[in-house]
């Protein structure tokens, strides 16, 4: 794919479409267009943190293996979203499968080359902080009102 | 010209006093929640007149009464259904009738969705767990007067699969070219090719005209709580979002005081509140 397709293609996505020109160009040089099929392991946990995840179209599940209770689909990615931060985060690995269960387009962005741009350009990586902080504020958020299991505290009568 | 017939609330000569009223089927929709089909009589059946987002008293004799929305459509009075989470002694009770066994109903109460007060508008409907049950009449009343609305979204929220209600039903909407529909569930499995995450995570797969989006809400109140949040940080202004509340309905007609929600009657000036009605009660710990 040309560079100035992927910039048309990458601006589009929500989590960077306001992003400055000049940081766009800095992500731009880190980026690939890639496709999974479905069940597709894009990662698996434990492996190195290499690189984050803009979906486009498609869905991921993150997956635990709960010993006794088998595998635990716990979460899923979709069109606009973002999928993964452990490569921003020392030890840089992940915890959790990653499995396409639609089929998948997305841009990958290596995270070693990020994290190199990041030290060297200390307002992109501000940026790319703040960005990503947003992203985990809204997944603990997320997280919480699943564990809170709002379903189950449903109890008065009234169908 | 809008379709809607079912204008009026029914007229009831004591409000008080159960009318019986045949069971016609009753089927289970998961493990804890039952559907319920009433048949009224001729008579009845002309004073069965409800809006979207009522509720009936049901009764049953010698245990007690519940208050129950009504989850039919607002255009066929034959058929009352109502749709039942099994959670106390009267719905537990009521889960054991057969067809042809007899019940008692007081209704309709209560406000209604405004779904003809929003005529022309985009309509995002979120629910959460039996909370689709109070909306289902308005997307029958949706679907029937669809050329009356722009946009209509369907985001549906549930504990697993197996919780998902009116599971034939969602996959009918969801194959029409006008709605967009919407599923996830807050715990999956393998099997499961859907959405996992919070109901209103949904609306990050959606593009709200902010300006011209009415959004209905029904679920849990945590889940509401945090679902309008999102829809204001959306950009969708307080009074454009409606919830669905709550409470232990006793007398059903603003008498008894069991439902009171600081100055208002859930029973009687709701069920269905716009945001700013009760927004200021709504983070109430005490409420």
């Amino acid at each position: 794919m040309q560079p100035e397709n992927l910039t048309e293609l990458l601006r589009k996505h929500p989590f960077i479409s306001d992003l400055e020109d000049k940081f766009l160009k800095t992500l731009l040089s880190c980026a690939s267009n890639v496709t999974f099929s479905d069940d597709d392991y894009l990662f698996r946990e434990g492996e190195e943190a290499t690189k984050f995840y803009l979906i486009r179209t498609g869905r991921v599940a993150l997956e635990l293996h709960g010993s006794e209770r088998g595998m635990i689909r716990i979460q899923t990615i979709g069109p606009g979203e973002v999928l993964g931060w452990s490569w921003l985060i020392h030890p840089y690995r992940w915890h959790f499968d990653a499995i396409a269960v639609e089929d998948v387009r997305a841009f990958a962005l290596d995270g070693k080359c990020l994290r190199t741009k990041c030290e060297k350009d200390h307002d992109f990586g501000y940026e790319m902080y703040k960005r990503f902080s947003q992203v985990l504020e809204n997944r603990m958020k997320a997280t919480r009102l699943q564990l809170l299991d709002v379903y189950g505290l449903d109890r008065i009568e009234r169908g | 010209m809008h379709e809607q017939v079912m204008t009026q609330t029914n007229i009831i000569a004591d409000p008080m006093m159960p009318q019986l009223i045949r069971i016609s089927k009753l089927v289970w929709e998961t493990e804890h929640v039952y559907t319920i089909y009433l048949s009224p009589n001729e008579e009845m059946e002309r004073g069965f007149i409800f809006r979207p987002g009522q509720f009936n008293m049901l009764y049953v004799y010698g245990i007690g009464e519940a208050a129950i929305s009504i989850s039919s459509s607002t255009y066929k009075t034959k058929t009352l259904i109502h749709t039942i989470h099994k959670v106390g002694t009267v719905t537990s009770a009521l889960s054991k009738f057969k067809k042809g066994d007899y019940i008692g109903i007081r209704g309709p109460f209560g406000s209604g969705w405004p779904v003809e007060q929003v005529i022309g508008k985009d309509i995002c409907i979120i629910a959460g767990g039996i909370g689709l049950a109070p909306l289902r009449p308005v997307i029958y009343s949706l679907l029937k007067n669809r050329k009356d609305y722009g946009k209509v979204y369907i985001l549906y929220g549930a504990r697993t699969p197996q919780d998902l209600l009116y599971r034939v039903e969602l996959e009918q909407w969801s194959k029409l070219f006008d709605v967009e529909v919407h599923v996830t569930v807050d715990r999956g499995d393998q099997s499961w090719k859907g959405n996992i995450g919070f109901a209103a995570q949904l609306l990050s797969y959606i593009e709200l005209d902010k300006k011209n989006t009415v959004s209905m809400v029904c679920g849990p109140e945590m889940m509401m709580k945090f679902t309008v949040e999102d829809l204001l940080e959306k950009g969708l202004s307080a009074e454009n979002v409606y919830l669905s509340l709550e409470r232990n309905m006793k007398c059903a007609i603003g008498l008894c005081g069991h439902c009171q929600f600081g100055p208002k009657f859930i029973c009687k000036d709701g069920p269905v509140f716009s945001y700013p009605e009760i927004s200021y009660l709504f983070e109430k710990k005490e409420i």
